[in-house]
């Protein structure tokens, strides 16, 4: 393997900048704490402690290493490439969130922030959130959109178990989005004590470097057992994408190896000719919202428009701002599925490996079910298994049409 | 009229030992139409200054009058081409009350940083307040900007520290806003003292008028702001009143924006006469 003189995992530049995307576009109130965290951060990171405390709980209470798995059944049916799984989905919660958020809730710790708040889309993220304030004894508020609050209430009463005050967004199109600027609206009202765990690789710098390198750990995981393995690297990577983080995670680690394909699989819907849809690289244009410019789900006069998909982890019009740029240089190639598509790769994992997997990542099998068979058989595929699906299962039937 | 409306409006308040009274309205809102009528009353009803937001669907730093004004605008269906059209008509009658945009980059971006100064010179806006455009990502407006000749006015909070005011008050012209309450607007009021204390704080170190908004909803307490302050900036309390009148379907709404701007400006106007007697 060939070092590339430029190394693609270099960036944020130091203003939090990937090419045009990224940045800190807040209210001024919150500049002052987002230097102060991007401060925080640098400590941290150079700090053996405070990896000492990360690696100790991502194995002992996180459960890592998680698995990579070879789904045999699965590439049987397909009848190409050789298809592994990486199983975040066994992750303590049930999803890759976690990883970040106990990232984040040490650094929370560290510059003495006393309260938490945070935002959910599927709830896989404020589940997460509310699992690590409970583990360290800190309030927590999570704000979630009350479209969201209806189909995925399992997550919302977890949440409620662990101690976490759910609060119903009213506003906007009343998913992720909206949760979003309703937490913005907490962190900038309570600056001085207040810790925003944000979900995604997304927000103002330095969040979509931080999210992205608690979530790193997925891909180093990964190429350490793929090499274990095979004794080589993977000739594609996929992974579903609506901010982005699980995407970014497992990518990250591969981005210089010029051998290795990437592709994340955003979510489109009813169809990217439907307006309904999740897939802000194929459907939108460059823009600022929630702190970071990036490629948006826009009108023509700047507004934001309103994303869909069967996943609420996927309704986002947004997407984290280095996937924004690795689309734009194309070292990222990226593909979408529909709710359909993302519903038979549902069906299809369940039925050929006994795993029921969350939405989110069956938008990533459903991609696999497409490529693999135009793969060699001696060929590698890594697919993120970012989430399980005992959350999806009313949607899931809903769409299915099982009344339970 | 002269290139800044501005430092003639400031200079002519602090001639007269006032303080400004800033409104701000969002433009469209309930829909155009009374949108610009309440506009074109409020310097006879005592605006020295006015703020006209541009809608945007995802206002992350307003509380939820602005957010609820945002959206009825949006639904009336407000663009920034249209919000620009209304500041050229009401400029046909009126060439001194100076007028400053705020709102959020993204339609700005998407209308285009150069030809959004442009148009905005042309129609006879003075400056803008930019909300999640702080200063280290202003470099894609400024210079649209200032080629202008229009201010982009800074913010400064509660949150800004001996450390942090430099730069936020590098660049910044027209005049300072001082955010009194960290949070969104239209949220609790800050106590007088201590908005006295952060206004004598930056006074010391800027010779911009400072404007003090966020938080201020009754003449009182305008009144006890305007006795320390240059400028006090009144919004979500006139945007709250505008969404009540549509509620019911008023048809007095530009009227009722003037009584409620009289009041406040009879107090901010009188505020250091009262305290001094």
């Amino acid at each position: 393997m060939n070092a590339p003189t430029t190394s693609l995992r270099a960036g944020p530049d130091a203003n939090g900048h990937f090419g045009q995307f990224g940045g800190r576009y807040v209210a001024e109130t919150l500049m002052p704490l987002i230097l102060d965290l991007e401060k925080a951060y640098t400590e941290a990171k150079a700090d053996p402690a405070f990896h000492a405390e990360l690696d100790d709980l991502l194995k002992h209470y996180v459960g890592r290493p998680s698995p990579l798995y070879f789904a045999e059944r699965l590439t049987a049916e397909l009848g190409g490439a050789k298809v592994y799984l990486k199983r975040d989905e066994l992750n303590h919660t049930g999803a890759h969130k976690i990883n970040n958020c106990i990232g984040q809730i040490l650094l929370a710790r560290r510059m003495g922030k006393t309260r938490i708040i945070a935002e959910t889309g599927a709830g896989q993220h404020g589940v997460a959130t509310a699992t690590v304030a409970a583990r360290f004894g800190l309030p927590c508020t999570i704000y979630m959109g009350a479209r969201d609050i209806e189909r995925q209430a399992p997550n919302v009463f977890r949440m409620k178990l662990l101690g976490a005050e759910v609060k119903a967004v009213e506003s906007g199109s009343r998913t992720l989005k909206d949760a979003m600027n309703e937490a913005l609206r907490d962190w900038v009202t309570n600056v001085h004590d207040t810790f925003y765990i944000i979900g995604t690789a997304a927000g103002p710098h330095p969040y979509p470097e931080l999210v992205r390198d608690f979530q790193t750990v997925i891909g180093k995981e990964a190429r350490a057992q793929i090499l274990e393995r095979e004794g080589r690297l993977p000739d594609l990577l996929v992974a579903s994408i609506g901010g982005g983080s699980n995407a970014i995670g497992l990518f990250h680690p591969f981005l210089d190896d010029d051998g290795v394909r990437i592709v994340g699989i955003e979510a489109s819907g009813k169809g990217l000719d439907t307006h309904e849809h999740a897939a802000s690289l194929a459907g939108g244009r460059a823009g600022v919202l929630h702190g970071n410019k990036t490629m948006l789900l826009q009108d023509e006069d700047g507004q934001i428009t309103e994303a869909h998909s069967i996943s609420a982890g996927l309704d986002y019009p947004g997407i984290g701002p280095e996937h924004a740029w690795l689309h734009a240089i194309g070292r990222v190639e990226y593909q979408s599925a529909t709710d359909s598509d993302a519903l038979e790769g549902f069906k299809l994992l369940c039925r050929t490996e006994g795993i029921i997997p969350a939405l989110e990542p069956s938008h990533a099998l459903a991609a696999v079910a497409r490529i693999a068979p135009t793969m060699g058989k001696d060929q590698i595929i890594i697919a993120n298994l970012c989430g399980r699906g005992d959350k999806d299962i009313f949607t899931v039937a809903a769409a299915l049409g099982v009344v339970m | 009229m002269s290139a800044d409306r501005l430092s003639a409006r400031f200079a002519a308040c602090a001639a007269a030992n006032r303080a400004a009274l800033v409104t701000f309205v969002t433009a469209g809102d309930p829909d155009l139409a009374t949108s610009a009528e309440i506009l074109a009353a409020l310097p006879a009803a005592g605006a020295d200054v006015i703020e006209i937001g541009m809608p945007f669907t995802d206002p992350m730093a307003d509380g939820p009058a602005i957010q609820r004004g945002n959206l009825r605008s949006l639904a009336a269906g407000t663009t920034l081409r249209k919000v620009l059209a209304m500041v050229r008509d009401f400029r046909a009658s009126d060439d001194a009350t100076p007028i400053v945009l705020m709102g959020y980059f993204n339609p700005i971006l998407a209308f285009g940083p150069e030809r959004f100064a442009t148009e905005a010179k042309a129609a006879g806006i003075d400056g803008c307040i930019v909300v999640d455009l702080p200063p280290e990502e202003a470099g894609e407006l400024v210079p649209a900007l200032t080629s202008h000749g229009l201010h982009l006015v800074r913010l400064a909070t509660p949150t800004s520290d001996a450390q942090r005011l430099p730069a936020v008050l590098s660049g910044a012209s027209g005049f300072l806003y001082y955010v009194a309450v960290a949070g969104v607007t239209g949220a609790n009021s800050a106590a007088a003292t201590d908005v006295a204390t952060a206004v004598a704080r930056l006074k010391a170190a800027t010779d911009l008028p400072i404007a003090v908004g966020f938080g201020v909803r009754t003449p009182e307490q305008a009144a006890a702001i305007a006795a320390h302050a240059d400028a006090v900036v009144v919004g979500s309390a006139i945007v709250d009143a505008i969404g009540a009148a549509a509620e019911e379907r008023a048809n007095d709404i530009p009227a009722r924006v003037s009584a409620q701007v009289a009041a406040l400006a009879r107090a901010v106007h009188n505020a250091r006469q009262e305290k001094a007697a």
